[in-house]
């Protein structure tokens, strides 16, 4: 894993949590759908709040879809939770809100599911074929095994 | 009703996101590397090629349907509810799906990781 890999990851946690919150700061003025007024889920994507959510969200699949390209998505989604992390500690000592002892717990529980998905390879092997048929595989080191 | 609507809506995000997220990730192993590619031939083959590949097409309609859904959970619940419940499902979807259409390798640490984030989601939510 190089920096730029890192960055790519950290760029899809912050993107979505920014995006998130924007879209969701942008429903709560909008008010509620209702099934009945369908085209107003479609002209919600104009309000300034939701539009620039959007943006931030398209940031974040940008980074997303790169990541995919080099890493499982197995990998990818469990070590991208660390914005929740980010959105908690924000909260605690930015914001200066009351964070309780269960979203603590809910941080730890998070962290350990990052330590333990980081510890092994990013990517898992494919099965290569030599000319003559035969099935190769590579080991997470990059060694080839028959 | 206005939960039940909610809950739909949830059902809906975890379904459509889980295909979306497994179709892009099979789409971007088929288009390879994007740092590689663009070094090696520019940002224009490389737009080229994740356009042209019918399973980002099918990710980018699950993922629609995923994001129009959520729109319409949030007019109808608190985004702590919406948010938390279907991002922790999905974790538990997603590691099934990886599984069982990409054939990546979820060993005991990947499925722990999965719980373990999925489990810490729905606390923060509490």
């Amino acid at each position: 894993m190089t920096l730029r890999k890192y960055l790519v990851l950290a760029g899809v946690a912050v993107f979505a949590v920014t995006g998130d919150s924007l879209v969701s700061a942008g429903m709560k003025q909008t008010g509620r759908v209702a099934l009945d007024r369908l085209p107003n889920i479609i002209l919600v994507v104009f309000h300034p709040q939701i539009a620039l959510g959007i943006l931030f969200l398209l940031a974040f699949f940008a980074c997303y879809i790169a990541a995919l390209s080099w890493a499982d998505l197995t990998y990818v989604l469990p070590t991208t939770s660390v914005s929740f992390i980010l959105l908690t500690l924000v909260a605690k000592f930015i914001l200066h809100e009351n964070v309780s002892l269960t979203r603590w717990m809910g941080v730890v529980l998070i962290s350990l599911g990052i330590g333990l998905v980081s510890q092994g390879p990013s990517l898992t092997p494919q099965p290569r074929r030599t000319p003559s048929g035969d099935c190769l595989a590579e080991t997470a080191s990059g060694r080839i095994e028959q | 009703m206005t939960q039940l609507y909610a809950w739909g809506a949830v059902g809906t995000i975890v379904s459509t996101s889980t295909c979306g997220d497994v179709l892009l990730s099979r789409a971007m192993k088929q288009v390879g590397d994007v740092g590689e590619l663009h070094r090696r031939s520019g940002w224009t083959m490389v737009l080229g090629r994740i356009l042209r590949n019918p399973n980002f097409v099918l990710a980018i309609l699950a993922m629609a349907t995923a994001f129009y859904a959520m729109l319409f959970g949030l007019s109808w619940a608190d985004v702590s509810l919406v948010v938390p419940a279907s991002t922790s499902l999905t974790f538990v979807t997603n590691a099934l799906a990886a599984k069982l259409f990409l054939h990546e390798r979820v060993d005991h640490y990947r499925w722990l990781a999965a719980i373990f984030v999925a489990a810490g989601v729905f606390l923060l939510a509490l």
